[in-house]
């Protein structure tokens, strides 16, 4: 039989040459990077005959691969945070990062409210800390090409530490400013201790017109007892292919109430790998997605029971517009021994306009015998009965459109406690239909 | 004023209204009776201007000007009001949010500045306590999860918030018990004025007891067969429609 030799795309060719220059000045040990490229580089870019990509054929979506980003001067650095809009009223502790690179010296490591401890990642990998290995808390994303490339290129991010009660929310906030082209590659990992509870907050913001090529990974490890409240809003640039990896491991007696808010980026993959890893834990995962014109969201979900009498809610929330596509992958997993698990899982799509399509794909994996497990999935139409209602009210369509939209995403949003976060997550949305027009 | 000539409906394929002319002039309280089938409710649709049904015919005239060009919010803006037999649910819109951007979008299109917050939570509150609204009802999403009288005292409270001249209630006493009758009755009698004028659509004379109409309209197979006053409810009442069946038959 002859050997089969896999073509590689002009990116694939691309990453491999980037990897071989940056690896001798990229931070740590070169030996678990190269690892990891090794092991995404022999499957190169996922694509459509990968049953995790059928829907988001990266093969085919990265065309070329960007360069990665430099470390921006602090001058760059300090304009383009001062231009960076989102959650800017919302009192955080804010730990920044320009084209992919931690601002280390607009944080005041000292200064952080009692109970956070930060470490940049960077000098971490370089000189060994010990919270390394504490990195890599969830199998499933170990497994996942886009998080191995992120493990190969991880250039920068912080380490972060929660002992009790943190009420201050920490912003990690990711703003991109070149005018042309980048890739980045960062890395976060927060670890919330014993009966500790914090919130956290990502922005992911960037330049409009560049096909930025951000690759985010962060990992939560919430230990036992320990409560977490989790947004993320992606307001990339409209030409950026974004892919993002959320993965967290929950304690027993935890709790997690997360959500990823997408109105920006042309291309976005978005995951979430969960893992209940001790008892009597909940877990409230949302999200919401506005995608137009020729967009492309795909949020991919794996969530593992691995404990008993463990609870999980998903409810993703996606609505289209113009000719775009949007795809939800959600797989719940429930071992042998996971008895009482109690999961629901839930995606609806509003489909806007005539070109829009959704895929949603909701998978069950059950091997446990008393268990309730439930999935749904949803695609439709503003309902013109309740269009005609509101214009009947004298609202002109437009607004009585958004109105309805508000409410179909609201539904996902109202789980945001903080009023703050909540409030700028609807003025997203509410931006995001005011472009609409 | 509305007047309403030689007006033809159909949807799909199925004529409706056949005809139908009526006239209600300025502070009237005109009620129209009939039996099911008979078309009153695709009556006060078409005048709210609900896309489903094709106008073959004739005009409807709000103050000498044909609304049947207008989209629902213009006609709403001119000042229709179609309180409907079955309120809709809106899940995730507080009934609160959906009041301020009704009340806004209507005095956007006439020209007039928008109300500011404590302008607007004050009318709220005023009309709220006329019809026994607690304010927690307010708070909720709009119906969702409202008893029936509920539902139709949110609507008579949005008649009076909005400030229409031409209002319909449809079929408003189906699904009310005694009191909430009562409450909602007295809401439309305390709008009552020279300025406004009603079409009230009920099956029943009941409703017309606590609103008493100037006039009575008896529509049947599209059309108004039979006018006359108050007393010509009560008629009805006794006789039921089968008068109007037998004439239809002969």
């Amino acid at each position: 039989m002859a050997a089969i030799t896999l073509m590689k795309t002009p990116a694939e060719t691309a990453l491999v040459q980037a990897f071989e220059a940056a690896k001798a000045t990229l931070p740590g040990d070169v030996e678990s990077r190269a690892q990891a490229f090794e092991t995404f580089n022999r499957n190169g870019l996922p694509h459509r005959r990968v049953e995790e990509f059928k829907y988001t054929d990266l093969r085919a979506l990265v065309r070329e691969a960007a360069p990665f980003a430099a470390k921006p001067s602090l001058d760059e650095a300090k304009r383009a945070l001062l231009d960076a809009k989102s959650f800017a009223g919302v009192d955080a502790v804010r730990i920044p990062f320009v084209n992919g690179h931690l601002v280390d010296s607009a944080i005041a490591f000292d200064g952080l409210p009692e109970g956070i401890d930060v470490v940049p990642l960077a000098s971490a990998l370089a000189s060994g800390h010990e919270w390394l290995s504490r990195l890599s808390p969830v199998d499933w994303a170990s497994k996942n090409p886009v998080y191995q490339l992120n493990s190969a290129f991880m250039a920068d991010g912080v380490m972060i530490r929660v002992v009790g009660e943190v009420t201050t929310p920490i912003h990690l906030q990711f703003v991109t400013s070149s005018t042309t082209p980048v890739a980045t590659a960062t890395r976060v990992l927060v670890v919330v201790e014993p009966e500790a509870s914090v919130t956290l907050v990502e922005s992911h913001e960037s330049t409009n017109g560049a096909a930025h090529q951000p690759n985010d990974v962060v990992e939560l490890i919430a230990a036992d007892g320990a409560h977490v409240r989790h947004v993320r809003l992606n307001a990339e640039g409209d030409q950026a292919i974004a892919l993002s990896t959320f993965a967290v491991k929950l304690g027993a007696e935890a709790s997690l109430n997360t959500i990823n808010v997408a109105v920006g980026s042309s291309v976005f993959r978005h995951q979430v790998f969960g893992v209940f890893s001790g008892e009597n834990t909940t877990a409230q995962i949302n999200g919401a997605s506005m995608l137009k014109d020729r967009q492309h969201g795909d949020t991919t979900l794996i969530i593992e029971h691995a404990a008993p009498h463990c609870e999980s809610r998903e409810l993703f929330k996606t609505v289209i517009d113009g000719e775009a596509t949007g795809v939800f992958q959600g797989k719940i997993i429930v071992p042998p021994h996971a008895q009482k698990t109690d999961g629901r899982m839930m995606s609806a799509a509003l489909l806007l306009s005539e070109g829009g399509a959704m895929n949603n794909k909701p998978e069950l994996e059950i091997f446990a015998d008393d268990v309730q497990c439930a999935h749904g999935a949803t695609c439709g139409q503003l309902d013109d009965d309740l269009l005609f209602y509101l214009m009947a009210r004298g609202l002109p369509k437009p607004e009585a459109e958004s109105l309805l939209v508000q409410a179909f995403l609201g539904e996902a949003i109202e789980f945001v406690e903080n009023d703050s976060l909540r409030e700028a997550l609807i003025a997203s949305v509410e931006a995001w239909l005011r472009a609409r027009g | 004023m509305l007047e309403i000539k030689n007006l033809v409906v159909q949807i799909e394929d199925k004529r409706i209204l056949n005809g139908l002319n009526l006239t209600v002039n300025n502070g009237e309280v005109a009620a129209i009776m009939g039996p099911n089938g008979s078309g009153k409710s695709t009556l006060s649709y078409v005048i709210a201007g609900k896309e489903d049904y094709e106008v073959l015919d004739g005009e409807i005239l709000l103050d000498g000007e044909n609304i049947l060009e207008m989209g629902p919010d213009e006609r709403a803006a001119a000042g229709v009001f179609l309180a409907f037999q079955y309120p809709l649910e809106i899940p995730g819109v507080a009934s609160m949010t959906f009041l301020k951007a009704a009340m806004n979008a209507q005095l956007k299109a006439r020209g007039e500045s928008e109300l500011s917050t404590p302008d607007f939570i004050k009318r709220v509150n005023a009309a709220a306590a006329q019809l026994e609204i607690p304010k927690d009802m307010l708070k909720r999403a709009l119906n969702v999860g409202f008893s029936g009288g509920e539902k139709k005292r949110m609507e008579i409270l949005q008649m009076a918030l909005l400030r229409s001249s031409f209002c319909i209630l449809d079929e408003t006493d189906s699904g009310l018990d005694i009191d909430a009758l009562r409450i909602v009755s007295e809401g439309v009698n305390a709008l009552r004025s020279p300025d406004r004028s009603f079409l009230v659509i009920t099956h029943y004379q009941r409703l017309l007891n606590h609103i008493v109409p100037d006039t009575v309209h008896v529509m049947h197979s599209g059309r108004i067969v039979r006018s006359g006053g108050k007393e010509l409810a009560l008629e009805l009442e006794a006789n039921g429609y089968a008068d109007y069946r037998e004439s239809e038959a002969a």
